[in-house]
């Protein structure tokens, strides 16, 4: 079932992304395409079925919680041009 | 005479080690041959002769001192996936131009420490998401043995610096074959581990339960020196596994003893015919070498494409939430904060990667969840479940790596699904964790190489190096180079 252009904004919505309607439309199309495509899955019962929480199984020990050094704060800085005392300086949140 | 930029890593290290050549020499000649055939291939988005060349001195002058380093003085290309410290990482993004990461992956680190001298980041499909580097915000890369095609992707300037000796290994990343197909487009032998054998810090994140960083190179062996420095437990990431690194000591000989699996549903209608002749006629030569071949079912096959494109586009849109245009990359200016996300992340996405956001964003939404992303982690259980079964029986699998050979720039246009095609046979490793290989097994008609996937138990690379090994000993298809008119 093609994707309607109203949930289409709804996605890119919730993605943060700003298209025009010209990629509004042409993603419409090519997403209910591989919907369409992916809905093969539902063939399968998979009641008695358990998702695939890791590849690897037993393997995700927690580490010890110890403070181990990490980059220094003005490293992480460097790569943005709006920053003051030791911060990212952004647009207001609130109105 | 032999040019230098001919030789394999481990000829090259022999070289070093006697004495017969310099790193600063071996850099200089990768040097020059990128500067003489780059502008047509575009492998490489960033090179740092200066920096190259200071790694290859300081080599040189640890080897005099008697350092024991595995690959001292030896030139490597990088994946712009992959950070290395003070150098551009762009991800082939608009959203990251300019970025220039304060810390290094741990797979580059390690091979830092193991000697190697890098000498730049490669092209890719932006954020590794494609299958012939098209997607790269910077423009694509020319496969060395007919620049019309593609070198596949996403691991293509890679995989094209190999093949046209401007590198002698490179690192990839492998999320549903972005090593092993553009591995088999471009005649080189390329390596995905298996899931968590080689730490993702430093991997700029696409499909996190997936993504894979590995080697390319000319041949097995190779690859292997490549893997062990790799390897290994890491503390800044969890999933990585705790496995000792393997030393991988190749030996020559047959495959006595051993077992091939060849999956039916990997030789299907729709595969080029090419491709299947040569990819039968080398799981012949296995045979001739001694192993025993036996045809095998993974009965979910089918289902692979539909599993990853729905989780790895979910991981992708939580991954790349983060590019906000806040802490890293340009900002477009607006007036509120939500308007600096909406017209960054709009302006410098391009489209594949606003397509997998858009649709990952979908299949986990309120109401949609169950049906996709959690039905999806069910039948990946399945998938799994198929390869652990195969494994009863068999030590490897052999089959295509992609069911055509490097294909036209364009051909695909603006069709995802066809693209998606293209992984068809290398996504379900992938998504099983497993190991896979892809080295090349002929030529089609075009004169275009073609590559086998061999595909083994978890932590079973070695199994899957040495197989390829025997092969190579036995024929010559990994010797073969594109002619490049200079």
């Amino acid at each position: 079932m093609p994707l309607s252009i109203e949930e289409v904004q709804h996605i890119a919505a919730l993605a943060r992304l700003e298209l025009s309607e010209a990629e509004l439309a042409r993603y419409r199309g090519q997403l209910s395409a591989i919907l369409d495509h992916v809905a093969k899955l539902q063939e399968l019962d998979t009641a008695d079925i358990p998702p695939t929480a890791s590849v690897i199984e037993g393997q995700s020990p927690l580490r010890d919680d110890i403070v181990l050094p990490s980059l220094e704060t003005g490293r992480l800085l460097e790569n943005s041009k709006h920053t003051g005392q030791d911060q990212f300086k952004i647009p207001p949140v609130f109105e | 005479m032999t040019e230098l930029t001919e030789l394999t890593i481990t000829q090259a290290l022999a070289a070093l080690q006697a004495g017969d050549v310099t790193s600063r020499e071996l850099t200089r000649a990768y040097l020059d041959r990128i500067e003489k055939l780059d502008a047509r291939l575009h492998a490489f988005l960033h090179v740092d002769p200066g920096r190259a060349l200071a790694q290859a001195d300081e080599a040189d002058r640890k080897r005099s001192a008697g350092d024991p380093a595995p690959l001292l003085g030896m030139p490597l290309a990088v994946k712009d996936v992959l950070t290395v410290e003070g150098m551009p990482c762009t991800c082939g993004s608009k959203i990251l131009e300019g970025y220039v990461p304060p810390f290094t992956a741990t797979a580059v680190r390690r091979l830092l420490e193991a000697g190697v001298v890098v000498l730049g980041k490669t092209n890719t499909d932006e954020f590794a998401m494609g299958s012939s580097t098209e997607n790269s915000a910077y423009g694509v890369t020319h496969n060395p043995w007919d620049a019309a095609r593609v070198p596949g992707g996403s691991s293509g300037g890679s995989a094209a610096a190999v093949a046209a000796e401007l590198a002698p290994g490179a690192l990839g990343t492998d999320t549903g074959g972005s090593i092993r197909q553009p591995s088999s487009f471009c005649g080189v032998t390329g390596l995905k581990p298996t899931y968590g054998r080689v730490s993702r810090y430093g991997l700029v994140a696409y499909g996190s339960s997936l993504d894979c960083p590995g080697p390319l190179a000319h041949n097995a062996e190779d690859a292997a020196l490549l893997f062990s420095s790799m390897a290994g437990k890491d503390p800044l990431d969890a999933t990585s596994v705790d496995v000792p690194a393997p030393e991988i000591r190749l030996s020559n000989g047959n495959l006595k003893g051993m077992t091939v699996g060849a999956p039916k549903e990997y030789f299907i209608k729709g595969i080029q015919a090419e491709v299947e002749a040569k990819v039968r006629a080398a799981i012949d030569q296995l045979a001739d070498l001694g192993a025993e071949i036996v045809e095998i079912s993974l009965p979910h096959t089918e289902y692979a494409l539909p599993v990853y494109y729905l989780i790895a586009p979910a991981e992708a849109s939580s991954n790349l939430a983060r590019y906000d245009g806040i802490r890293y990359g340009p900002r477009e200016a607006a007036e509120s904060m939500w308007d600096v996300f909406y017209k960054t992340r709009g302006q410098r996405f391009g489209p594949e990667v606003e397509r997998r956001i858009m649709l990952g964003t979908y299949a986990l939404s309120a109401g949609y969840y169950d049906a996709y992303y959690g039905q999806a982690q069910k039948v990946r259980t399945l998938i799994k479940r198929d390869f652990e079964q195969a494994f009863e029986h068999v030590d490897v699998i052999a089959c295509p790596v992609a069911p055509t050979t490097a294909f036209k720039i364009g051909a695909h246009g603006d069709d995802p699904l066809a693209m998606y095609l293209e992984d068809i046979f290398s996504l379900p490793a992938n998504l099983a964790g497993i190991p896979g290989l892809s080295f090349p097994v002929g030529f089609d008609a075009q004169g275009l190489p073609v590559g086998m996937q061999l595909m083994g138990r978890h932590f079973h690379e070695a199994g899957l190096l040495q197989t390829a090994h025997i092969y190579q000993q036995a024929t010559d298809w990994h010797l073969h180079r594109p002619a490049l008119a200079d």
